[in-house]
């Protein structure tokens, strides 16, 4: 038994993966769960932003690299990303002036709202294919690792060996420290504040003075940062390609859900849980088990609960569970 | 007679399709408490709002300290300083007390600790509860909430629309005792009660309205002794 080298093959395959892919769920759930609780709506066109965004952070990358610019070891991209949050931004506002802001005129209901932000999906879903195409595209340039395999292996001189991919490194960094200053944002300042008093209470807000218009607009803003940053992490971990960010939307929604919707400390836990569940039982235990069972008892199959393809099964099986025996989610969100 | 500090003369209107209010005219004199009391339906809350700017008036004007308000917004209504309580939904349930407050004195740019402190004052329960949610405590101590949030602008003329609604009689008789305390720093009430006895009791002016119409308006006790308020709408 070898419970160490067990411990060091499931953080390298499982564990530290799972952990960047949550962490950038969290930021996009986080996203879900503003856009639900202040503009009270299933913002659907999540992904896809999502995409526009990583796709002009990407266009920044190459002007930058172009120009010779290099923050080595760190990646190019983050350098561009405040000109993705521009970006984005601005798109995001055009779209709630050009779409959304109507039917909150008219008071829409909110599955009028979840249609027209479909329609934006399918339009900003366009633009993206439009200057990026459908394929891969990767944009990781510094350091590849923070440690590699054979480093650790030197390093403990274990024989299972483990690596820090450096996109891992700074999208688990990034989001601990987004989060800190989200709810820092959100408690401690005054804007923060008018924005959960909207929330909480729409028209009380209105006669307490607070501006809907400006709540709306930092929402916004908001969410364009939100969203650059989850999408150029998952980007630099992953690749870019504009259906992969589409397909993001399912495990977003479902991590939001499952937190609770309108709840970021919620959507945070929900998006861990869902992406450890996601990696968790599509992951091939063998030769964890191989380390963990006695002599002779080492499991012969690959252990492994559901291909990899299957992955986004296990998140909807989630987000059925969660709906049926607990649809107002762990922190007690608001029903879809 | 000088012109009352607020008033909403000869108010006719309604919320679109036929008129509520039919030519009523409530109004309230620098720290007094008026009250509006009737039968369910008679348009009090509705007469209430209206002097808020909450509905379209088709004809009539709301006055504030001589300045004709009828067109304004309710939140320039509040910024000319006038405070409102609904009825219902009147706090914000997942923020603290004291953020309640904070959201309360949201037009303000100066400094409100010594305004809190005064709420703290007149709401002792408040200064113990300010760190937790508004939304987990009692139906009284969300009243004392609700009309705490609308005292941090400092208003001078405070609308309550019944606050007592859902509170046990112990409580109750404690919001009264608050409101009048209020009354005396120099704010005007306007109230509508469904407690109608104990209201006029406290109530400077009454203002009992019948189909959004008034039907008796005199002092509180002069309602309190007349009979055929007392038979039709105090219950003998």
């Amino acid at each position: 038994m070898e419970p160490l080298n067990a411990l060091v093959s499931v953080s390298n395959f499982m564990l530290v993966p799972a952990l960047a892919y949550g962490s950038q769920l969290a930021l996009g759930a986080l996203g879900i769960t503003l856009i639900f609780s202040i503009l009270r709506f299933a913002h659907f066109a999540h992904g896809d932003t999502m995409a526009l965004g990583t796709a002009a952070v990407i266009g920044g990358t190459w002007f930058l690299q172009a120009q010779g610019v290099s923050i080595a070891p760190l990646p190019t991209a983050l350098l561009a990303i405040p000109f993705g949050v521009l970006v984005l931004g601005l798109y995001l506002l055009a779209a709630d002036r050009f779409v959304y802001r109507y039917y909150r005129k008219v008071k829409a209901k909110p599955m009028i709202f979840v249609m027209a932000s479909l329609g934006v999906m399918f339009v900003t879903n366009g633009i993206t294919r439009l200057f990026m195409g459908v394929g891969e595209t990767r944009f990781e340039d510094g350091q590849r690792f923070v440690f590699t395999v054979r480093e650790f292996r030197d390093w403990t001189g274990l024989a299972e060996g483990m690596a820090l991919r450096s996109a891992q490194a700074i999208t688990i960094v990034t989001a601990l420290v987004v989060m800190v200053a989200l709810f820092w944002f959100l408690n401690r300042t005054r804007a923060g504040k008018s924005m959960r008093a909207y929330s909480d209470n729409e028209d009380l807000a209105l006669l307490s003075g607070i501006n809907p218009e400006r709540v709306v607009f930092i929402t916004w803003v908001i969410t364009a940062i939100l969203l650059v940053l989850a999408g150029t992490l998952y980007g630099l971990d992953k690749g870019f390609r504009p259906f992969n960010y589409f397909q993001l939307l399912l495990p977003m929604f479902a991590a939001a859900i499952l937190g609770g919707l309108g709840s970021p400390l919620g959507a945070i836990v929900g998006a861990y849980v869902v992406a450890f569940a996601e990696m968790g039982i599509t992951f091939a235990w063998r030769r964890v088990f191989g380390y963990l069972m006695p002599e002779g008892l080492e499991p012969s199959s690959m252990m492994q609960l559901l291909p990899v393809d299957y992955k986004f099964a296990v998140t909807f099986a989630i987000l059925v569970i969660v709906l049926l025996f607990r649809p107002t989610g762990i922190f007690k969100g608001k029903v879809l | 007679m000088a012109e009352p500090f607020l008033i909403g003369e000869a108010m006719t209107g309604g919320y679109g399709g036929a008129d509520i209010l039919h030519d009523c005219t409530i109004a309230v004199e620098k720290g007094q408490i008026a009250v509006i009391v009737g039968p369910n339906g008679a348009g009090k809350s509705t007469g209430m709002k209206a002097i808020f700017g909450m509905l379209k008036l088709r004809l009539g004007s709301v006055r504030l300290n001589g300045e004709d308000i009828t067109s304004l917004t309710p939140q320039a209504r509040v910024a000319k300083g006038m405070g409102f309580v609904p009825q219902t939904n009147n706090i914000f349930p997942s923020m603290t007390v004291e953020e309640n407050l904070e959201m309360g004195a949201f037009i303000r740019r100066d400094d409100i600790r010594g305004t809190m402190e005064q709420i703290y004052e007149l709401f002792p329960i408040l200064r113990d509860k300010r760190r937790q949610a508004a939304g987990e405590l009692s139906g009284g101590q969300r009243q004392q909430v609700a009309v705490g949030r609308a005292l941090m602008t400092q208003p001078s003329v405070l609308m309550l629309d019944e606050p007592t609604a859902g509170v046990s009689p112990i409580v109750m008789d404690e919001l009264f005792d608050r409101i009048i305390e209020i009354a005396r720093t120099g704010i005007s009430i306007l109230m509508v009660e469904q407690n109608a006895r104990q209201a006029l009791e406290i109530a400077d002016k009454g203002y009992v309205l019948v189909q959004g119409a008034n039907r008796y308006t005199d002092t509180g006790a002069a309602l309190l002794a007349d009979p055929d308020v007392r038979k039709s709408f105090l219950g003998g």
